[in-house]
């Protein structure tokens, strides 16, 4: 990565003073993360007994159980569903309110506030709040799919617990990609459009002619930001609403870790389970700052 | 309407827990004020069954004037046996701490954390013995030299419900072996009735309780009673392979019907009339009881005829109390009172009828039947029967496996694969073994010491 070459570079009369203020943000780094990630790394290649009483060295023992473990590939194909379609649905939807309000005469006030509100709900109230709507045999929810001829019960039919769980997040994440497409659209030139206009392109295809590819730069932040999201902060609604259920079908490799380290005592898988989540965010994040920046730039 | 009441006792619970709280508040006040020593006591029972227990509680407190026990709830089971982990790693434990049947492996391979019941009683120098409480209801939590380590609490047996009507008309007693479930299963089938039978939770009642109600082996090393090292399931054995089988075919049938692993689905199933027989555990009486709109009867869990054993004994489920180590010495007369206190036949008694437990002690089940509870509650008598039947082997005094939970979660997904017809019986239970055995050793690893 290249530094901006408008940065200056200040200079500290005295060489411990940066050292002094960088103190307070790398001692929290090292409580909250170099620490926890340390112990789940040593705890990887261990069994370790509950009540901390010993631990034994296993190597990669527990790795090579994890890949031979159905559940846990089953696992990753449920994450890989959930973050795939949660963000194709939530980041189409954005960008569709984002198109119609931005074409709007009046009320754009109006209709952002309403796309924007669902963020400002906690994913715990959400989850709670989705809980209740589609609670089989009593949800309000449910007797509206009931009427539409749908027998809704998400705690036995694990599609439909899939389903749930997707739509749930999609409908919470619309707004942050909202937001983030209405932004966008208002940094696109008036000029553009206009010129497009006049030369006649319809609207479909002034749409995707400048529209879209000016906007591919917020297009992948979005996509990057969204399958992070998925990946990773998920657990309350699933803790609420699911509990990776029925028979494992919502069960995320995040909510995995939870289930057989906090759940069933097997720290070791669990922290074997935390290092290969620790890699993806890795991954992830290597990608975001390599391609994001530089890749797609439209000027 | 299963769901529908599952939701409402879950708000219900809630407020019930709240409620309870709330009105704890200025008796813990006062109790404090006393010069009194605390013991805490960390529970998982919540809504009614925190209120037997909390009557129960209060009658030890008035009944001495050294100790005050304080009961928590601390959640779920498994969130009571977490806080109590996290609690000792923390260097501050509970006095006594309610633990699930199945976290008892983990507990007993724990050595330190705990002091065994049997040696608490010895050294307080109150009688105590095996001998005092039903067979199968204690053997779950005994050692090898038949001790018992924690002590049994709350505890279920799986029998089968039957609705007499449905059974009547074609004019059938409730099958005693698996057997005569299939004939009797399609009777009722070609009779109209869409369902034969239906179970809950099938791990533990059609794979574990069947080992021992058939006298079979559920693992090594006495089901793993004797050592951690080496265990390996044997569910791949024929017995198995074959009552998973005939369960798939049967549900192909209409003979067995099967709609998830917690009881509240299948409960809805038997109770609206839809399924004809129910194997449950026996302390759902009171929900079936409360909504079956016909009269239904209790008969044994039915039993592999094809064994010379069977029918041997069924096990306990549900949880134990245990005394945790490192306490201030003065605590320990008092917690030992307090347990003496809970085996008492009147609390045995006023616990098991109010909860719809089993009696743990041969005292507080001869109570009850002196008390006429049996007479008026016809059929809750089947599942002491069962725990009496015989006295248990090595291998049928429960299960005794880490990672217990685990395995629990993987043996299930196979069987609803087998009753869902996507695999054979015989791969199925060869693929849970495999998993589990993995699961076995690596819990084995976790019981050593040292690196």
């Amino acid at each position: 990565m290249k530094a901006a070459p408008t940065a200056t570079l200040t200079s500290f009369p005295n060489r411990w003073l940066p050292y002094l203020l960088l103190a307070p943000q790398l001692a929290i780094t090292c409580v909250f993360f170099v620490w926890p990630a340390f112990k789940a790394l040593s705890g990887a290649f261990y069994q370790s007994n509950p009540f901390g009483l010993g631990s034994y060295f296993v190597g990669l023992g527990n790795f090579t159980a994890l890949f031979a473990d159905p559940a846990y590939l089953h696992a990753i194909g449920i994450t890989l569903v959930y973050s795939l379609s949660t963000t194709v649905l939530s980041m189409g939807m954005g960008l569709f309110l984002a198109v119609l309000t931005e074409d709007l005469v009046a009320g754009h006030t109006f209709f952002r506030t309403l796309f924007i509100w669902p963020y400002a709900v906690a994913p715990a109230i959400a989850g709670a709040l989705w809980l209740f709507a589609f609670a089989p045999q009593i949800g309000p929810a449910t007797d509206l799919l009931a009427a539409l001829g749908i027998q809704w019960n998400y705690a036995l039919n694990g599609t439909q617990a899939l389903l749930l769980i997707i739509s749930l997040t999609a409908w919470q994440q619309i707004a942050y990609n909202f937001l983030f497409f209405t932004a966008g659209l208002q940094g696109i030139p008036d000029a553009l459009l206009e010129a497009a206009s006049l030369d006649g392109a319809s609207y479909m295809r002034r749409f995707f002619g400048i529209v879209f590819p000016l906007l591919a730069p917020t297009t992948f932040f979005l996509l990057i930001m969204n399958i992070t999201y998925v990946f990773f902060d998920t657990f309350g609604v699933i803790s609420i609403v699911t509990q990776g259920g029925p028979s494992n079908a919502t069960q995320t490799l995040v909510y995995k870790v939870y289930q057989d380290g906090f759940q069933n005592l097997n720290l070791g898988s669990a922290a074997a389970q935390s290092i290969i989540l620790m890699l993806l965010v890795g991954l992830l994040t290597l990608f975001q700052f390599r391609y994001l920046d530089r890749q797609i730039h439209y000027q | 309407m299963p769901l529908t009441t599952g939701f409402a006792a879950k708000i219900a619970k809630t407020l019930a827990a709240l409620a309870v709280s709330a009105a704890l508040l200025p008796m813990a006040a006062q109790t404090m004020a006393a010069d009194r020593i605390q013991l805490s006591f960390w529970t998982a029972m919540g809504g009614m069954r925190g209120e037997v227990l909390q009557h129960l509680v209060n009658e030890f407190n008035a009944s001495q004037q050294r100790y005050t026990v304080v009961p928590v709830f601390k959640g779920t089971y498994k969130e009571t046996m977490l806080a109590t982990i996290a609690a000792y790693r923390a260097h501050a434990t509970p006095d006594i701490a309610q633990i699930l049947d199945v976290g008892t492996a983990t507990m007993m391979g724990s050595k330190g954390t705990y002091i065994p019941v049997y040696r608490l009683m010895q050294r307080e120098h109150i009688p105590f013995s095996t001998q005092q409480f039903i067979p199968a209801a204690a053997s779950y939590y005994a050692d090898t030299q038949n001790r018992l380590v924690s002590l049994p609490f709350n505890s279920s047996t799986p029998v089968l419900f039957y609705n007499k009507t449905l059974l009547n008309r074609i004019g059938a007693k409730p099958p005693k072996t698996w057997a005569q479930m299939g004939t009797i299963g399609a009777k009722l089938v070609a009779a109209g009735v869409p369902c034969g039978f239906t179970t809950d939770h099938p791990n533990w009642i059609q794979m574990e309780q069947f080992s021992v109600w058939n006298g079979v082996h559920y693992a090594t090393d006495d089901n793993g009673y004797q050592s951690a090292k080496n265990v390996k399931l044997r569910i791949d054995d024929p017995v198995f392979v074959k009552h998973l089988a005939q369960l798939g075919t049967w549900s192909k049938s209409g003979v067995f019907e099967y709609v998830g692993a917690s009881p509240g689905p299948s409960t809805a199933l038997f109770v609206s009339g839809h399924c004809a027989m129910y194997t449950a555990s026996s302390a759902s009486y009171p929900t079936i009881q409360a909504g079956a709109k016909f009269p239904f009867g209790v008969a044994p869990l039915p039993y592999a005829s094809t064994q010379p054993d069977a029918p041997q004994n069924t096990v306990v489920g549900g949880a134990s109390l245990w005394v945790m180590n490192g306490l201030p010495a003065d605590h320990y007369p008092g917690i030992a009172a307090f347990l003496h206190f809970l085996m008492s036949d009147k609390a045995q008694a006023y616990w098991a009828k109010r909860t719809n437990y089993v009696p743990s002690t041969r005292g507080g089940f001869a109570r009850l039947k002196q008390e006429g509870f049996y007479a008026d509650n016809p059929g809750t008598i089947v599942a002491v029967e069962e725990l009496k039947n015989k006295p248990p082997k090595p291998w049928t005094m429960g299960i005794r496996l880490g990672y217990m939970p685990q395995i629990r979660q993987i043996i299930r997904n196979e069987m609803s694969a087998v009753f869902a017809g996507q695999q054979t019986a015989g791969q199925a239970l060869a693929t849970a073994k495999r998993q589990g055995d993995q699961l076995l050793a690596q819990f084995y690893l976790s019981q050593r010491e040292g690196h």
